[in-house]
């Protein structure tokens, strides 16, 4: 189909993002709302333990179990600490755990994906074998397994949430950079005298780079998920550091017994989140993805 | 021709008489897409008379708005795209406001399509056979009973050979040329008035070509159908239609008899077009439009202007460069035997063969794609490598480019021994910069990411050993002068660029580096004929200035035949004839050379 385009004005990049963004934006208005939440989810964990009202670890038996009030927005726990001031101070620790653990698992099977999908042959029985491998577990089994093996810490999480995720990036990249291997650019590089590493990092990467980032967003909901799945059952995180799994296996014994904000107000901030970034990677696939581009 | 006439008769084909008024005609058509920098028209007051059993041809560059005519007529557009004006009416049917339940019913029965690629036009899981017989099904053709006999009736009909066979077949057995005549047979099978062609044999050799709008002509006019040809070929508009219209940027320029448009064009864009497009006896510089040496876009730089003379680039060391007296005496390059041989996996009839029960035959197992050919380039020599698609050319300067290890035989580059080094290592070899490559589609061959300038400076960063960021612009800048592209360009992306500044990108990239080779793979064939003319004269040029040898790889002998001293003619891996270009074109020995000539359609100059 031949359609007389409109040349448009050369702009700089960064600007020709934006509107493009701010167009995406205007289409789709839930797109706008997941950039909203995003920020909310942001400002929450860059400033939030310094606007907090209460401490969040200063425990006041005076008023423990204390229903949601002006005091106390959310209520309090059976230690009488401000649910409000633990479930804001939480985001840093839940986002950061997701930050690193994504940012990881892309490096590492990001470049393993697309080292496979470039080289074929040896790289990829041996990349495509341990995947399927971690592929075979129950995946939240294996995490719960190796923070177990590993150790009860956050870096462990970190690594466990990471090495779960392994595969997704591996079969992204590898049939990513698998279409682009033969590609006439590629081919342009390599007579213009660059290694074959060299053209993996420098040319494939950045190329197939919008399409992890889509990625990367729809893993870090799952990513939250998971490092709170894990605190919910004891593994990783330790009482009394506010965090929303912790928080949510605290309150969960309490229902019962109509305190519900216990367990109520951290879990819907974990659904906040999960649900922002699930709708910010589809966001950000209209915003890279040319057929979205009239 | 009397053959179909006989089966049609046969077929009891209802002729329809010309009678009446037009089949179809359109009025005042304007067609707007709404895209997000507002909306663009397409295609502007069009006005066109179809009579029945005539043959259209829409000619025009991409962006004329040729196909989005067709679409409309149909009314397939996309939902961006919206009828503002006009009228359309198809035998009385008032196309534009009809519901489109009517359009379903008149789709497939009444009007069909041609499409460019004829393998995404087919279900590639789904039997060829099938296929048909579900159009015939649903416009209630034929009935389970009798639905394979007449699906078979077809496909003799299009000349497919053994159709009982071929009924079974899926589309990836199936060679371009056979794809394309199940196309046709899909669009002709509930005999409808209006067939729509567009694009029917891009993608196809000229002989394939020849063989499938032959076909074409002959199916319509014993049906006494109308056929809308869309193409961007005048020759194929010129051999094949009673009426041209030449479009240019959404509005019709001229519309005539094919005889009398091709003697006597009146619009200066239908005399540019006619001058750009390549035919027998003509030089280069006759492809360019008269007034203007050069695109107005993009004016090639003047050789006296800009001092092109080879600067002694450090390339050139010493040591690498033979002297002067060997260079007269040795070729450039010279190729012997060179041998290509690949495990045969998908033989066109491998399925059938394997459900019969026959293994395949040791020697079948192996297929050869370039069978021991041996050919010299000498310095500042350009030769030209044709032949269909399939004939291993593309193979060959693979090899050549050393992107791929021959199987066995020898490439010997200014004396050294080049097919000894693996192709894996080859980019690290002082050879490497000595052989470049313009590739065949100019976009996808620019990295996305990389603005035009760094696209050009690749070679020079990578082993030009250019440093420094002043002294690199101003080469780039020096190149892109050469290749004539604006240097105010040179910081956009790709996809901001037209397809000729792309080109002149491909270009610059690859005399960034002065090499002594440079390899052609159908440089011109994603681009429109009057920027092909710029492109095919700016290389002539830098081959003079910067005494470069060519090895031009194409399909088409009109085009290598302007451009190359020498004609290489190769055939299923082999070399049928070998020779000057000239004596080639105008008197070829090998039979297979002279029915390449004889397939390509020019309009009547």
């Amino acid at each position: 189909m031949t359609i007389a385009t409109v040349e448009d004005a050369p702009h700089s990049g960064l600007a020709a993002t934006l509107k493009h963004a701010r167009y995406v934006i205007s289409d789709n208005p839930v797109t706008g709302v997941a950039f909203g939440m995003f920020l909310v989810l942001l400002v929450a964990a860059l400033i939030g333990p310094y606007v907090v009202p209460y401490d969040p670890l200063a425990s006041n038996t005076q008023s423990a179990l204390q229903p949601p009030s002006g005091a106390h927005w959310f209520g309090t726990d059976n230690l009488g600490r401000d649910i409000f001031s633990r479930v804001v101070v939480a985001t840093r620790l839940d986002l950061a755990i997701a930050v690193f653990s994504v940012a990881l698992v892309f490096a590492a099977g990001g470049i393993a994906g697309i080292a496979s999908g470039f080289f074929g042959g040896w790289t990829d029985r041996i990349v495509g074998r341990i995947s399927d491998t971690i592929m075979a577990f129950p995946l939240f089994v294996l995490a719960m397994g190796i923070v177990a093996a590993l150790g009860n810490s956050v870096t462990n999480i970190v690594i466990a949430t990471a090495i779960i995720n392994f595969p997704l990036y591996v079969r992204v990249a590898r049939a990513e950079a698998a279409i682009r291997r033969q590609a006439g650019y590629v081919q342009a590089a390599r007579l213009t005298g660059n290694s074959e590493w060299r053209i993996l990092l420098t040319t494939i990467l950045p190329n197939i780079m919008p399409i992890m980032m889509v990625q990367m967003s729809l893993t870090m909901g799952y990513a939250i998920l998971n490092a709170a799945g894990l605190s919910f059952i004891g593994l990783g995180v330790r009482p009394p550091t506010p965090e929303w799994g912790i928080m949510v296996a605290e309150g969960a014994a309490y229902i019962v017994s109509g305190e519900w904000w216990i367990a109520l107000f951290p879990g819907l901030a974990l659904m906040f989140a999960v649900f922002c970034f699930n709708l910010l990677g589809d966001g950000l696939r209209d915003i890279v993805d040319p057929q979205r581009r009239t | 021709m009397h053959g179909v006439a006989d089966l049609s008769a046969a077929l009891s084909a209802p002729v329809r008489e010309v009678a009446g008024g037009p089949l179809l005609e359109v009025r005042d058509l304007t067609v707007e897409f709404l895209t997000r920098r507002g909306i663009v028209t397409a295609v502007e007051k069009v006005n066109l008379t179809l009579a029945k059993g005539e043959t259209l041809g829409i000619v025009g560059e991409s962006g004329s708005g040729k196909s989005v005519t067709s679409y409309t007529v149909m009314r397939i557009l996309d939902r961006a795209g919206r009828i503002a004006e006009g009228s359309i009416t198809f035998s009385g049917l008032d196309v534009a406001h009809a519901p489109e339940s009517a359009m379903r019913d008149l789709r497939g029965r009444e009007m069909s399509m041609i499409f460019q690629n004829p393998r995404a036009a087919l279900n590639p899981i789904r039997k060829v056979g099938h296929q048909i017989a579900d159009v015939l099904l649903q416009h209630v053709q034929a009935d389970r009973s009798n639905v394979k006999a007449k699906v078979i009736e077809i496909l003799e009909q299009v000349r497919i050979a053994r159709p009982q066979e071929r009924y079974h077949a899926y589309p990836f057995e199936l060679s371009g040329g056979m794809c394309q005549r199940i196309v046709i047979a899909l669009a002709l099978a509930c005999r409808p008035q209006l067939m729509i062609a567009d694009e029917p044999t891009t993608g196809l050799d000229v002989t394939t070509q020849k063989a499938v709008m032959d076909l074409v002509t002959e199916l319509t006019r014993a049906r006494g159908m109308s056929t809308i040809l869309i193409t961007h070929d005048l020759g194929l508009a010129a051999a094949y239609c009673d009426t041209v219209m030449v479009m240019e940027k959404g509005k019709v320029v001229e519309t005539a008899p094919a005889e009398r448009i091709f003697r006597d064009p009146q619009h200066p864009y239908t005399k540019k077009l006619m001058r750009a497009t390549p035919r027998p006896g003509i030089t280069l510089k006759d492809l360019l439009p008269e007034d203007e040496p050069g695109s107005a876009a993009a004016p090639l730089p003047a050789p006296s202007a800009e001092p092109l003379t080879p600067s002694p680039s450090p390339a050139r060391g010493a040591g690498s460069a033979p002297s002067a007296a060997a260079a007269v005496t040795e070729p450039l390059l010279k190729v012997e035997n060179l041998l290509k041989e690949y495990p045969r996996q998908g033989a066109p009839s491998g399925l059938i063969a394997r459900l019969k029960g026959k293994a395949v035959p040791e020697e079948d197992a192996i297929f050869r794609a370039v069978d021991g050919i041996s050919f010299e380039i000498r310095r500042g020599e350009s030769v030209g490598l044709v032949g269909e698609s399939g004939c291993g050319k593309s193979t060959t300067s693979s090899m050549v480019m050393r992107l791929l290890d021959p199987t066995a035989g020898k490439i010997t580059f200014a004396g050294e021994d080049i097919s000894a080094i693996p192709a894996r290592d080859f980019a690290g070899h002082p050879m490497r910069r000595r052989i470049q490559m313009v590739f065949q589609d100019p976009t996808e061959s620019l990295n996305p990411r990389y603005t035009a300038a760094r696209a050009i400076a690749d070679p020079l960063i990578r082993m030009g050993k250019v440093g420094g960021g002043a002294k690199l612009r101003e080469e780039v800048e020096q190149l892109a002068r050469m290749a004539g592209l604006p240097l105010n360009l040179l910081d956009r992306f790709p996809h901001q660029l037209s397809g000729g500044q792309k080109a002149r990108i491909g270009i610059a990239r690859a005399i960034a580096l002065r090499p002594d080779l440079v390899i052609l793979d159908e440089p011109t064939a994603a681009l429109d004929v009057s920027v092909q003319a710029v492109v095919l004269n700016l290389l002539d040029e830098l081959k003079h200035t910067l005494g470069m040898s060519y090895l031009f790889v194409s399909h088409d002998l009109h085009v290598v035949g302007l451009l190359c001293d020498r004609v290489i003619v190769m055939r299923q891996g082999r070399i049928v004839e070998e020779g000057g270009a000239q004596e080639i074109l105008e008197s070829p020995k090998a039979a297979y050379t002279r029915e390449l000539i004889s397939a390509i359609p020019h309009p009547p100059v």
